[in-house]
């Protein structure tokens, strides 16, 4: 996009500040000892973590985790009890201006006027930005061209969605704040919302993912933060989240050629090595195969039937926390995510059949 | 999947964020009430109840020879003429207690004013477009009736201009923020449906539909004149018929105005 003279001059304080933290590589996202209570019920309780500019960053956790809840205190809708959050520098209380200009929002079951067309509530979300995106472009991303002429209440929910993902996007935020994106979505339709959220990324926006699907964080995220009882129990890659869960990650091959243990066991990465018949079996942590395979071919020896042992993010949760992560996390397919809970509640309203 | 091009800027000197600029602001407003407009039209609860009710009426009564003719009861004129400023009060109180809460309402229901929430425009921007377009009904349903009344049925027109313009801006004050804080304290579109209702149907009893205040006994007079809708018929009334209206049914709007508008801002939830 094109910048003009005038645009450069009118730079505001806010600006300079937002863009030398990006410059300096200060994160997108800080929170740090977040809390938020409703009543007595303690929604979410000394969560803390940043987010670094262009990363996706994953808050997984089963319905009622406190999720919401923080994204909605980090965005400015919720007032939270003790905490700081700054995103690109700036307070969403007392910057919320600026703030609601940086970053654009897909909130939890938030429905248009049915009679209004596709076209005409992006076209009032546009002007609502002082250097908007193109709706053309947006809606060509998304799926949804062709359908600017088409009342909101004859969407799918699949298609709603994608429009609720447009709002978010139309400001050309450089924060994207995806609560349950994919909730009540056929799978081929999260299918296309995860392409989607890449492209997103691969665009430069730093995106802040709530999900309680497990396969969603493990294919979309840089980081997840694991989140239950209104608590950060883990937060790491999720490949490290999944190696935790199971003490190591483990590597199985058969060698082409014969070689001293001592060539793998001295790498960093590797914590033991095992043989049974033919199979070698490495246990360790990190980049792991990477390691094995290219030192291995260093030494001449290639390494067949390579077979990966990894645990994954559910494991991971299962082990952290004694609980399953949620009943359908692992089939994608599932479509039952129902905002029944505290954490959910408050975002809870009459949509007009939002889910599919 | 297609790439997306959201950059910003392509320098990161380049500026990131600025509010909304004066004129961009207007057009943004613009923008939502355009929409607002839109759904009026496409779903014209508003108009049918404001404009189309009261002149449907105003031509059946219009149209009956005994409504014109002129009697002592009603001070020397017709019962014709006592309609024309009950059927305006009819349409404004049917804009201010049905079309102006149900549409806020059910915004608050879907998410839409929390979304709204999230963005750099303030949800009360919606209340607002939603006043201007209900205000706009009110304005042609107004002018709709008095144009009628005069060029089809031989009424008068107003005797002080002034007064009537000042009756007709005091009685949509004060109608609008009864119809706000029904907006605030409806927790669902059905329960600001229902209470519309209750308050509409015996307002609308006050107001002289069903008995013309020349005919009330003087009870139910007094009653009818500390309601908003007795004191908006009085008020336009007296303008049409004898001059600048009397300053008590002025003061009874603008307390209503005052005080439900005042309640209303203190109640109202954006979620």
């Amino acid at each position: 996009m094109g910048v003009t003279g005038t645009q450069v001059l009118s730079t505001s304080a806010a600006d300079s500040a937002a863009n030398s933290a990006a410059e300096t590589g200060r994160p997108a996202v800080q929170i740090a000892h977040l809390r938020k209570t409703y009543g007595s019920l303690v929604a979410v309780d000394d969560v803390s973590f940043s987010v670094a500019t262009g990363e996706i960053f994953g808050i997984l956790g089963p319905n009622g985790a406190g999720k919401t809840t923080t994204v909605e205190c980090a965005i400015g809708l919720r007032v939270p009890d003790a905490g700081t959050i700054r995103l690109h520098g700036l307070d969403p209380r007392t910057d919320r201006d600026r703030v609601h200009e940086i970053v654009g929002v897909q909130l939890q079951a938030s429905a248009m006027p049915a009679k209004l067309r596709v076209g005409e509530i992006l076209d009032m979300y546009r002007s609502f930005y002082r250097d908007p995106a193109d709706v053309g472009e947006l809606i060509e991303a998304l799926g949804l061209a062709g359908k600017l002429r088409d009342y909101y209440k004859s969407l799918s929910g699949g298609q709603r969605q994608r429009l609720s993902v447009a709002l978010a996007l139309i400001g050309r935020p450089k924060i994207a704040v995806l609560d349950e994106m994919t909730t009540g979505l056929d799978p081929g339709a999260r299918r296309e919302a995860w392409d989607l959220i890449a492209g997103i990324r691969a665009s430069g926006v730093t995106i802040l993912l709530v999900t309680h699907f497990m396969e969603e964080a493990e294919r979309l995220c840089d980081r997840v933060a694991l989140v239950d009882n209104g608590r950060v129990v883990a937060l790491d890659t999720p490949v490290n989240l999944a190696a935790r869960a199971r003490g190591g990650k483990t590597v199985r091959f058969v060698p082409s050629a014969p070689f001293p243990d001592l060539l793998l066991s001295s790498l960093p990465e590797v914590t033991r090595v095992e043989r049974g018949g033919r199979h070698v079996t490495v246990t360790g942590t990190g980049e792991l195969v990477n390691a094995v395979i290219l030192t291995l071919a260093a030494a001449g020896v290639t390494a067949r039937d390579v077979q990966l042992d990894s645990s994954n993010l559910e494991d991971a949760f299962l082990r952290l926390t004694g609980r399953h992560l949620a009943n359908d996390s692992t089939t994608a397919d599932s479509t039952t995510a129902d905002s029944t809970t505290a954490d959910d509640a408050a975002a809870d309203s009459t949509t007009e059949g939002a889910s599919s | 999947m297609n790439t997306l091009s959201l950059a910003r800027t392509p320098t990161p000197t380049a500026p990131a964020t600025s509010r909304l600029t004066g004129r961009a602001r207007r057009s943004a407003f613009g923008k939502i009430v355009l929409n607002e407009a839109r759904l009026t039209w496409r779903r014209p609860i508003s108009p049918i109840g404001g404009i189309g009710i009261p002149v449907v009426l105003l031509v059946i009564f219009g149209e009956l020879p005994s409504f014109h003719q002129r009697l002592s009861s009603f001070g020397g004129s017709t019962i014709f003429d006592a309609y024309v400023p009950i059927l305006m009060t009819f349409g404004l109180a049917m804009l201010a207690l049905l079309g102006l809460p149900l549409p806020l309402v059910s915004y608050r229901e879907l998410g839409v004013l929390r979304r709204l929430s999230t963005t750099p425009v303030p949800p009360s921007w919606m209340l607002a477009a939603q006043a201007v377009v209900q205000l706009v009904i009110a304005a042609i349903a107004v002018i709709i009736v008095l144009v009628v009344s005069i060029v089809a049925f031989g009424a008068s027109a107003p005797v002080s201009p002034a007064g009537f313009v000042v009756s007709v801006a005091v009685a949509i004050a004060g109608l609008f923020a009864i119809g706000l804080l029904i907006a605030a304290v409806a927790k669902t579109s059905t329960a600001a449906n229902v209470i519309s209702r209750l308050v509409f149907f015996p307002l609308m009893f006050f107001a002289g539909l069903w008995l013309p205040r020349a005919l009330m006994p003087s009870i139910l007079l007094d009653v009818s004149n500390y309601t908003p809708v007795g004191a908006a018929v009085q008020a336009i009334q007296d303008s049409m018929q004898t001059g600048f209206p009397p300053t008590a049914p002025l003061l009874v709007l603008a307390a209503y105005a005052v005080v439900f508008g005042y309640l209303a801002s203190r109640f109202f939830r954006w979620e």
